[in-house]
């Protein structure tokens, strides 16, 4: 499996036709202590750089965009009662969803796992 | 570059990790490691400290030496009566315009040292300040004046339950004192302050003048308590939203009286008139007296979405009511927690409302202030 990035810090996990998403520990730490995640309506069509999800902190709101496109075959409904899980595992159990991958030529325009933490360590 | 100004605990707060953002034109702490949610809770658990020196604080003075004389100046620009106060006493006001809008908020004090009770001390917001010092320069009379002191003094606060314990080691008297009363005094290492039992979180805490000169020593030993960790200002303002405080240039500004923003307690009731002689008390009584006006409610929305400053408030028919003012997450309400303007017929308790978060209608319900309630020591 690989993991692709965006610069606006999502993740994507590819198996195979499908992929995993989330955002970043880059991006759960700015954003500071989630208390609340909106997730996408299962079976929506999206095209890359689509609002996906949004994620609250304290203080504010952010989108979470599509990384390709697809559509959303799954959500992280636990979630809407842990929103902390994005803090402590951002990477792992505080996945947002899952997707097909329209078009797998759109992951060659995303960052690998190197190349994005050069990105993060310029910023 | 940047051009913003920095409060003389800038290095201080960097040292500590803060994540620095602009403020009001200075370089002011957000939030530290801690992080804003652990930050506010430690606040009402605890004791947090805040810099809040970017706040202007001045003096007004009469020239013939007199606390009447400059009593009566300040009348005419806040609704609040200001003749009654004792030396040491505290109350909160507004300045308004002539039409009645308000163009800051701020505290005003009356020095209870010996041989300056004459004197009125106001402590007002860091983005206002140098209007509200032209605006006092234009129209306090001739033979009273505003001394500014922001060039010589600083300003923290320390909030909390635990605020009386820690202050208290400094100097047991600040324990005497009750809310919205203040006293100057001398801590250890000869630290004068000016302190008074007051705050912007809801609990019971101080706010503390002090010299620049000062102000890091004063800082570093308040850290070295325990129960004491620095607060920045994202809990500031999710602290103060949760106490149904206003913000100004939010909840608050010149488009608003502070009849429409519930501040009516802060009007004494003989000030209350069209002919009380200050600007915008045609509008005080006006406002009183109209039952259409708007009004600013709490707002508790269903669910765990925050719904934040802007979101379009509807009646449960889709008719646009009024716009929440500040929103967010309350951690001590464990919930969303907002403040808006709605039509006067939607001010009861209890009345649903639908807010639009992204599109779509969320319900709601107008609540009663505050979220948390306020923990003041009263004696």
């Amino acid at each position: 499996m690989s993991v692709y990035f965006t610069e606006d810090h999502e993740w994507i996990k590819v198996d195979g036709e499908t992929g995993t998403v989330g955002i970043s520990e880059y991006a759960a730490k700015a954003l500071g202590d989630v208390v609340y995640v909106e997730l996408p309506e299962i079976g929506r069509d999206m095209s890359k750089g689509d609002e996906a999800a949004v994620v609250e902190s304290v203080k504010a709101a952010s989108e979470v965009y599509a990384p390709v496109a697809g559509e959303v075959t799954e959500v992280n409904e636990a979630l809407e009662d842990a929103p902390e899980t994005v803090n402590a595992a951002p990477t792992g159990d505080g996945w947002f969803l899952k997707m097909t991958i329209n078009d797998a030529s759109e992951l060659e325009s995303l960052m690998d796992e190197t190349k994005y933490k050069e990105y993060c360590d310029g910023l | 570059m940047s051009d913003l100004k920095r409060t003389k605990l800038y290095d201080l707060h960097v040292a500590q990790g803060a994540k620095m953002v602009p403020f009001a034109g200075y370089d002011m702490p957000v939030q530290y490691p801690l992080g804003v949610l652990k930050e506010h809770l430690h606040t009402r658990e605890a004791a947090g400290l805040f810099d809040v020196s970017h706040m202007g604080q001045c003096f007004i003075t009469a020239e013939d030496g007199t606390f009447e004389t400059a009593a009566k100046a300040l009348e005419k620009l806040v609704p609040a009566d200001i003749q009654s106060l004792q030396p040491g006493q505290q109350r909160y006001s507004q300045f308004l315009n002539e039409a009645g809008g308000i163009l800051d908020d701020l505290m005003i004090s009356r020095l209870g040292l010996e041989g300056h009770t004459h004197k009125l001390y106001l402590v007002v917001n860091a983005g206002c300040k140098d209007a509200d010092y032209a605006h006092m320069q234009k129209y306090l009379p001739e033979g009273v004046s505003v001394e500014v002191k922001d060039n010589l003094l600083s300003l923290i606060a320390l909030q909390g339950p635990k605020a009386a314990e820690v202050l208290g080691r400094l100097n047991p008297a600040v324990k005497d004192l009750v809310f919205m009363t203040h006293t100057d005094l001398m801590l250890v290492d000869n630290i004068w302050v000016h302190v008074s039992r007051s705050g912007y979180t809801g609990e019971d805490g101080y706010e503390l003048a002090v010299k620049h000169d000062d102000v890091e020593k004063l800082t570093k030993l308040l850290l070295e308590q325990p129960e004491v960790e620095l607060i920045g200002l994202g809990a500031r303002d999710s602290l103060r939203l949760e106490a149904g405080l206003c913000l100004y240039g939010h909840d608050i500004d010149t488009t608003v009286s502070p009849i429409e923003a519930g501040l009516l307690w802060s009007v004494q009731k003989h000030r209350r008139s069209a002919d009380a002689g200050y600007f915008g008390a045609a509008r005080v009584e006006a406002d009183i007296a109209d039952k259409t006006t708007k009004r600013l409610v709490g707002i508790k929305p269903e669910g765990r979405a925050p719904a934040r400053e802007h979101t379009e408030i509807q009646d449960m028919d889709g008719n646009t009511i009024g716009e929440i003012t500040s929103g967010g997450f309350g951690p001590t309400a464990e919930g969303p927690v907002a403040m808006g303007y709605v039509a006067r017929k939607f001010v009861k308790a209890g009345t649903p409302v639908q807010l639009i978060v992204r599109g779509k209608p969320r319900a709601a319900e107008v609540v009663k202030l505050p979220f948390a309630p306020h923990r003041y020591y009263r004696g």
